[in-house]
C-alpha cells in the first residue's frame, strides 16, 4: 500500500519530538557519557598533573585499593549510605504516617519537617559542627544543665565521626522523604481501606499488610534518590568533619577530590572515580531493573 | 568525575572570554593567583600599581578558594588550550612539573640583567630553577618552624620558650599541671604535618630531616630516630585541648592571643594575625624557632612564567618578573603579608623584631647548609608524596596507633606514591 506523500510541515510536526531533544540528548551523550569514557581511559594511565594518553593497564587501580584513606573512605561509603537511606526512609515514613492522621496544623508540621530541604550541605553541616562541637553546643549546654558526664563529641571523636556525618544528612533528607510518602499515603485508594476495616484489620495491620506495599514505587524513587546523595556526598563532609579527625571521615568524592586536585594524581583520582560508578551501578541497575520489570507484567 | 568534567567546563568557558581580548602593543601580563583576600589583596594591589605605573597593562584573573585547588584547575584547563597566562601563582615542585611539560618560559635574560643570582640563597634558587635556567620568580619567604607563645601564660608556671624537645615536653607538663593548654593545636592535616615537620627537624636533627623527608631515604623513614619523632608527636597529642579536630590556625593563635593556651607551632603568617590584633612581638607575644640546631624550613611563594605568544605578552612577563624581584616590591609586599624577602639585600628598616629574626636566621642557615624546604607546605615533596607523609602523620596523631605501625605505614605510603 502506497502512502500518500508528507507535506513538508507534517514531516517536520512529526520530527518536532526529535529535534527538541536532540540538543538535550547531545549534550548528555557528550558530558555525560562521553566524560565516564574519558574518564575511564584516564584511569588506565599514568596520569599525574596532566591527562597522560599511554595506556599503562590496570596500575592505577592497584594503587588505589594499596591506599589506607581510599579503604576508609569505601568503608564509610557503605556506613554512610546505608544507615542514611535506611534512617532516612524509616524516619521520613514514620513522620509521614504521623502526619496523616489528621491533625491539626498539619500544612505548618509539615512545612517544617520540609524546611531542611531547602538548606545547602554546606550550611547544614557548618550548623551541625556548631551543634556538635564540645566546648559550643550541645555537650556545654546539657552539662550546664547539670548532666556532667554527658558526651557528645561525635566530630572529634576517629570512630563516631562517620555517624555525625549520618545525623546531619537524615536531619537534612528525612522531610523531603515524609513529603514523598505523604502525596502517596494520600493517593492509596480509600475504598480498599475501608473495606479492610470493615473486615475487621487493625490500622497497624491494614498500614503494614495494605498501605505500605502499595507505596512500593515511591520506596524506589527514596532509594533512589537518597542513594545518590549518599554517594556524592562531599560538601557535608568538608563542612562538618573536613574529612577529619585525621582522614577517618571521608568519603569516596572528598578522595577523588583530594587526589585529583590536590595531589596531582589524575590516575587514580579517574580509579576512584570509576569505583565509584561502578559501585553505584552494582546497586542501581539490579534495583532498578527488578522493579522496572516487575511494573511492566502489572 | 562530575567535578571533573564540571571544572574543565568552566575553566573552557573561563579561558574563551580572555581570548576574546584584543592585543595591544604595550607591555601586558595576566596574572592568575589565589591571593584575593585581606593582605595578600592588598600586596597583588600594590604589584599592579607598580606595573601600571611602568606602562603595563595588567589582567587580573584572580580564582579564590581552596588554597590555590581551584586555580590549580583553571590553569590546567588553560595550558591544554594552548592559552596559559602569562604568570601563575605556583610553587615547589608543582613549578618543576610544569617546566618538565615544557609549559614555562625561560627568564634568564631577565635574571641575568638583575643579577638573580647574587640576592637569592640557593635553596631558592634550586625551587625557582629548571636545569639551569629561572622558569620563576620567588615572591617572598615563610618560615614554617616557630612557636608562637604567649609570655604571660608561660610566667604563671615560671617556664620560658623552650629550646630543645625535651624542656619543651617538661614545660608542658608544668602547663598541664596547672590547668592550661599547653599547645594551641587545629586539627587538620596540614597543621598536623606542620607540626610533624618540626619535630622531624628537631628530634631527627637536620641530617635526617634532609634523608627522610627530602631524599625519602627508606632507611632513614623506617628508622628507630622515626619512631622516636612519632613518640614525641604521641606526646604532643596530649599536649592539645579536645576540641582541636577541625580548629582553624588562626582560632589556635587567637587561643594564645587570649591566653587560653600558651604555644603553637605555625608558620610566621601567624604573625598577621597578633599584628591585627595590635599585638607588639616581644611583648604580648615571642616568636621563637623550634627547638633545631639551626634548621630553617621554608615556604616559598613564586609566579611561574608560562610560555606566551605575541611581543606585548612577552615583554609584560619581563617586566612583571623584574618587578616581583625588585627590592621595592619585595619590601612593600612582605609587610603586608607578614613573611620576609626572598633576595638578602632588602632594607630591614620597616621589617618587625620576628621578620629580622627570620632574616638572620635564613642567612645563617643558608651558610651553614641547614636552609631546607617545608614538606607540608609543598616546597620539599611534590602533591602525591606529601600527601602520603600528611596521612599517615594525621592518621597517626588522631588515633592510639602506635609509633612502630606509623612507621611501617609511612614507609609503605611513600612507597606507594613515588
Amino acid at each position: 500500500m502506497t502512502r500518500p506523500p508528507l507535506k513538508l510541515t507534517d514531516r517536520i510536526a512529526r520530527a518536532l519530538p526529535q529535534i527538541v531533544v536532540a540538543p538535550s540528548f547531545a549534550a548528555i551523550l557528550f558530558f555525560v557519557y562521553g566524560f565516564i569514557i574519558w574518564t575511564g581511559y584516564i584511569s588506565l594511565t599514568k596520569s599525574k598533573m596532566l591527562p597522560n594518553y599511554n595506556l599503562i593497564g590496570f596500575r592505577p587501580y592497584e594503587r588505589l585499593f594499596q591506599m589506607d584513606r581510599w579503604s576508609v573512605a569505601l568503608e564509610n561509603l557503605f556506613v554512610f549510605g546505608f544507615l542514611f537511606i535506611f534512617a532516612a526512609i524509616v524516619i521520613g515514613c514514620l513522620l509521614a504516617i504521623l502526619l496523616d492522621q489528621k491533625i491539626r496544623a498539619e500544612g505548618f508540621i509539615r512545612t517544617i519537617y520540609l524546611y531542611p530541604m531547602a538548606i545547602s550541605f554546606i550550611i547544614t553541616g557548618t550548623a551541625w559542627k556548631w551543634i556538635m562541637n564540645p566546648s559550643l553546643g550541645l555537650e556545654t549546654v546539657v552539662r550546664g544543665w547539670g548532666w556532667e558526664s554527658f558526651s557528645f563529641g561525635w566530630t572529634n571523636s576517629e570512630t563516631m565521626a562517620v555517624y555525625a556525618l549520618v545525623m546531619a544528612a537524615v536531619w537534612q533528607s528525612a522531610g523531603f522523604v515524609m513529603a514523598l510518602f505523604l502525596s502517596a499515603l494520600r493517593s492509596v485508594d480509600q475504598d480498599i481501606i475501608k473495606a479492610a476495616s470493615l473486615d475487621g484489620a487493625s490500622p497497624w495491620r491494614i498500614y503494614i499488610r495494605i498501605i505500605l506495599p502499595s507505596m512500593r514505587p515511591v520506596f524506589m524513587s527514596a532509594v533512589v534518590i537518597l542513594a545518590h546523595l549518599a554517594i556524592k556526598s562531599f560538601d557535608l563532609v568538608v563542612a562538618l568533619t573536613g574529612g577529619g579527625p585525621g582522614y577517618a571521615s571521608t568519603l569516596p568524592a572528598n578522595f577523588m577530590y583530594e587526589m585529583t586536585f590536590r595531589r596531582n594524581e589524575i590516575g587514580v583520582g579517574a580509579a576512584s572515580a570509576m569505583v565509584m560508578l561502578a559501585t553505584v551501578a552494582a546497586i542501581m541497575v539490579p534495583y532498578l531493573y527488578s522493579e522496572l520489570r516487575g511494573k511492566k507484567h502489572v | 568525575m562530575k567535578t571533573i568534567s564540571l571544572s574543565l567546563v568552566s575553566a573552557l568557558a573561563l579561558s574563551a572570554t580572555f581570548m576574546a581580548t584584543p592585543s595591544l602593543a604595550n607591555p601586558k601580563a595576566e596574572v592568575l593567583h589565589y591571593w584575593t583576600s585581606g593582605g595578600e589583596a592588598a600586596a597583588v594591589k600594590s604589584l599592579q600599581e607598580a606595573f601600571a605605573a611602568r606602562g603595563g597593562e595588567w589582567v587580573d584573573a584572580p580564582v579564590a578558594g581552596g588554597g590555590g585547588d581551584a586555580q590549580a584547575a583553571v590553569l590546567r584547563a588553560r595550558v591544554l588550550a594552548g592559552d596559559p597566562p602569562a604568570a601563575v601563582q605556583i610553587k615547589g615542585p608543582n613549578i618543576q612539573e610544569w617546566a618538565e611539560a615544557g609549559a614555562l618560559a625561560d627568564l634568564s635574560s631577565v635574571a641575568s640583567a638583575q643579577n638573580w643570582d647574587a640576592v637569592l640563597p640557593a635553596a631558592i634558587q634550586d625551587i625557582v630553577k629548571y636545569e639551569g635556567n629561572y622558569v620563576a620568580v620567588p615572591v617572598n619567604v615563610h618560615r614554617v618552624d616557630w612557636i608562637w607563645a604567649n609570655p604571660e601564660v608561660l610566667a604563671k608556671v615560671g617556664a620560658t620558650v623552650p629550646t630543645t624537645w625535651d624542656e619543651f615536653n617538661a614545660t608542658a607538663d608544668k602547663l598541664l599541671a596547672a590547668g592550661i593548654i599547653p599547645l594551641a593545636h587545629g586539627g587538620q592535616p596540614w597543621q598536623d604535618a606542620t607540626v610533624f615537620e618540626t619535630v622531624v627537624l628537631g628530634i631527627g636533627g637536620v641530617d635526617f630531616y634532609r634523608k627522610a623527608l627530602v631524599d625519602l631515604d627508606m632507611d632513614a623513614l623506617g628508622s628507630d630516630t622515626m619512631v622516636k619523632v612519632f613518640d614525641q608527636m604521641r606526646k604532643m597529642r596530649g599536649y592539645v585541648d579536645p576540641d582541636f579536630p577541625g580548629r582553624d590556625w588562626n582560632l589556635a593563635t587567637a587561643m594564645v592571643m587570649r591566653g587560653e593556651a600558651a604555644m603553637q607551632i605555625m608558620g610566621d603568617w601567624a604573625k598577621g594575625e597578633f599584628a591585627a590584633a595590635g599585638k607588639v612581638p616581644g611583648k604580648d607575644y615571642i616568636c621563637a624557632s623550634t627547638p633545631s640546631e639551626n634548621g630553617y624550613l621554608l615556604n616559598s611563594d613564586s609566579f611561574a612564567m608560562f610560555e606566551v605568544s605575541g611581543e606585548d605578552n612577552k615583554q609584560g612577563q619581563a617586566l612583571l618578573a623584574e618587578l616581583i624581584l625588585g627590592t621595592e616590591f619585595q619590601e612593600t609586599f612582605n609587610l603586608l603579608k607578614g613573611s620576609i624577602p626572598a633576595r638578602t639585600d632588602v632594607p630591614r628598616g620597616k621589617f618587625d623584631d620576628c621578620a629580622i629574626k627570620s632574616m638572620d636566621d635564613m642567612v645563617s642557615a643558608a651558610e651553614g647548609g641547614t636552609l631546607l624546604g617545608s614538606m607540608a607546605h609543598e616546597i620539599a615533596q611534590s602533591g602525591a608524596v606529601r600527601g602520603a607523609f600528611i596521612d599517615v602523620a594525621t592518621a597517626h596523631f588522631n588515633s592510639d596507633m602506635s609509633s612502630e605501625e606509623a612507621v611501617s605505614k609511612l614507609v609503605d605510603a611513600i612507597k606507594l606514591a613515588q
